[in-house]
């Protein structure tokens, strides 16, 4: 285990030989997507994580199973350092909901355009905040939409969202997180619809939160400029499987896994000269259906060598606290490669 | 000047009319794209750049409409011009590819045959020129000719949009429009893409008219750049040059909403504020508002300026002279 936190006994939220696999093929298909396999991680209190990689690596799957939209096929989530799969009564169930809400992508399919947007919030809160008697929701719900940053509080409630910007929106999908106070936001790709402008913000913001509440974030993303902007600490993840995890300046600064590098080259960075001719990146991560055993960025990789076709490699700690699975990197590092076994953890 | 310019854009202004009033969401946009020019055009968003671009490629529908201006495309007007005559310049001429290719795309039909759709329509009957220009620009795109073969939803994103440009090329237009292509793609296809367009753009020559909010993504491939504020054209320039000198806070602010890989990680804030309504722009310069640099000056509209890296409509850059007649 290589991606735990530095300090803490027991971690917020952990993960072990986490596992979801899907099957496709239509009714006949007897075949399996293997959409998350084997991962490991922590997170702890007050502290940002950043989930990366491209389209299809997995990683929204992974924000569903905390949220428990999925069961895992294999595998334990742990939360506080209990199994979440003896999470029986509704009561439980209810609390883990309101401690880790999460936070979509899509502000303008995630908030029921029928309702005002304290429709959302006020009902979160009649669920998960018997604390507060019903004819001080409203009063609750205005404090935290106003410190948000969305003013005048009051109105905003009483719009529908159409009325609302998009990065408005998303503001409302954090306060609908914030009314249950949560201890940690799963938050997938929440600024990769917004404009430039209002993207800042929201970043800003999940600091703020770590910062003043200490809320832990999961931050979900393809842009790893902004995680590095956000995050503590970031997983790199390619095909169902982590690649790389460790301190975010430690893996962006010292990259150890080719896949992490590519995603690092893929930047664009306007302060940065042109850089030197390159042709275009055909490769698109596989779909993992019955996959055989190997490393499953080789095809894309340029360091590939003989044992990458034959031995899945297993993330292990290369430096301290960083981890990658790569047998190269490994190799280099005078670290005996590693191969995956069943549910290593 | 080499060429005659492909596409000469002057004064166009594009209204949207509604309950209250007429809303000029361009307002007098003036540009010229020579041949095989890369042209990006960035901004926030409801600046009025797809609104301009929708202008330029007479796509419009109402409550949007051209209210003044012209586009000249190879020398012909196309502002009032009939449907019919424009559908003889649409894909031959200037082709056009969205930003959703998932919603671009017919979903229930094959590739092929939306190839086939677009090629027949425009006047290629014979069967065999159909297939063989399709494979061409599949091939063109990097994707292999079984997809034609293929429905949409057995294409990757990055496929898709692929794909989208395929057909955009088959008529080898000399201008085509993008708006967005990229903003639903992942880094990597995002890189992968652009550089896909940069090549076929030197092996087939055709000018590119590229909207985007993203202006890290157009700095490495865009020859040119335009910033829109507020319906207004408020910077253009070498796109190296703007970039090391930014000419306008507007221009400075869209740059430092970018996190960066490299140096210190700094606080960034981006531009505070939103955009102006544009049934009632302010009636100095429209970025004032906003702007932590304003002065005095900024109650009167600024013209474009000389700035010696690029033309900026900022009075920061108003020649001393100009500054004491006033």
């Amino acid at each position: 285990m290589t991606t735990e936190p530095a300090a803490g006994p027991t971690p917020l939220i952990e993960a072990r030989g986490l596992t979801r696999h899907f099957r496709v093929g239509g009714v006949l298909g007897h075949k399996t997507l293997h959409a998350v396999d084997d991962v490991n991680f922590s997170i702890g209190e007050r502290e940002i994580v950043a989930l990366v990689g491209e389209s299809g690596s997995g990683k929204s799957t992974v924000a569903r199973l905390l949220a428990r939209v999925y069961k895992p096929t294999a595998g334990e989530i742990y939360y506080q350092g209990r199994p979440l799969s003896r999470f029986r009564s509704r009561k439980e169930l209810l609390a883990y909901r309101s401690d880790v809400p999460m936070v979509f992508q899509d502000p303008f399919a995630s908030l029921n355009p029928a309702y005002r947007v304290s429709h959302g919030i006020l009902r979160g809160m009649a669920l998960h905040r018997p604390d507060i008697p019903r004819d001080r929701r409203r009063e609750e719900a205005e404090r935290i939409v106003a410190s948000l940053g969305l003013d005048p509080a009051g109105d905003v409630l009483d719009r529908y969202p159409y009325e609302l910007s998009g990065g408005q929106r998303q503001r409302i999908g954090f306060a609908q997180a914030l009314a249950y106070r949560p201890r940690l936001i799963v938050a997938d790709e929440p600024v990769s619809m917004l404009d430039v402008s209002v993207r800042i913000g929201l970043l800003n913001l999940m600091v703020q939160l770590r910062d003043e509440r200490g809320v832990s974030v999961l931050y979900i993303t393809h842009d790893i400029a902004s995680a590095r902007y956000v995050a503590d600490r970031v997983m790199v993840m390619y095909a169902g499987h982590l690649a790389e995890a460790g301190p975010v300046e430690e893996v962006l600064q010292r990259p150890l896994h080719p896949y992490t590098r590519l995603l690092l080259d893929a930047v664009p960075d306007p302060r940065a000269p042109l850089p030197a001719e390159q042709s275009a990146e055909p490769g698109e991560p596989p779909r993992v259906v019955d996959p055989s055993p190997g490393c499953r960025f080789r095809w894309r990789c340029p360091l590939a060598v003989d044992v990458c076709e034959q031995v899945t490699p297993e993330l292990v700690q290369l430096r301290p606290q960083h981890g990658a699975a790569c047998h190269v990197a490994a190799a280099n590092l005078g670290v005996a490669a590693q191969a995956r076994t069943t549910n290593g953890g | 000047m080499p060429d005659a310019p492909v596409l000469e854009v002057r004064g166009l202004t594009v209204e949207y009319d509604t309950a209250a009033g007429s809303a000029r969401a361009v307002d007098g946009f003036d540009l010229d794209i020579l041949p095989g020019e890369f042209v990006g055009v960035v901004g926030e968003s409801g600046c009025g750049k797809s609104t301009m671009l929708f202008g330029v490629a007479q796509l419009l529908s109402p409550p949007a409409r051209v209210s003044g201006g012209s586009v000249r495309f190879r020398g012909q007007e196309l502002v009032g011009m009939s449907e019919r005559e424009l559908a003889s310049i649409r894909w031959r001429g200037i082709s056009v590819v969205m930003q959703s290719a998932m919603n671009a795309l017919n979903p229930v039909k094959q590739l092929g045959a939306q190839f086939e759709d677009v090629m027949q329509v425009h006047g290629e009957r014979s069967r065999e020129v159909v297939r063989q220009r399709s494979e061409e620009v599949l091939r063109l795109v990097g994707i292999d000719t079984v997809h034609l073969k293929s429905y949409p939803h057995q294409l990757s994103g990055g496929m898709r949009q692929r794909a989208m440009i395929a057909m955009a090329l088959l008529f080898t237009p000399d201008l085509v429009i993008m708006d967005e292509p990229t903003s639903a793609l992942d880094v990597v296809a995002q890189r992968s893409l652009m550089m896909q367009i940069k090549e076929l753009q030197r092996q087939l020559g055709f000018a590119v008219l590229f909207v985007t909010h993203d202006m890290s993504l157009v700095s490495h491939f865009s020859d040119r750049l335009v910033v829109m504020y507020a319906a207004k054209a408020v910077e253009i320039g070498r796109t190296r040059q703007v970039f090391e000198a930014p000419g306008t806070p507007n221009t400075q602010g869209l740059m430092d909403a970018f996190p960066s890989l490299r140096g210190e990680r700094v606080t960034l804030t981006g531009i505070p504020g939103s955009p102006p309504n544009l049934l009632d722009p302010p009636t100095g310069c429209r970025f004032a508002p906003r702007c932590p640099k304003r002065f005095e000056m900024c109650d009167i509209p600024p013209r474009l300026y000389e700035t010696g890296a690029s033309l900026a409509a900022c009075h920061l850059h108003a020649p001393a002279a100009e500054e004491a007649v006033r």
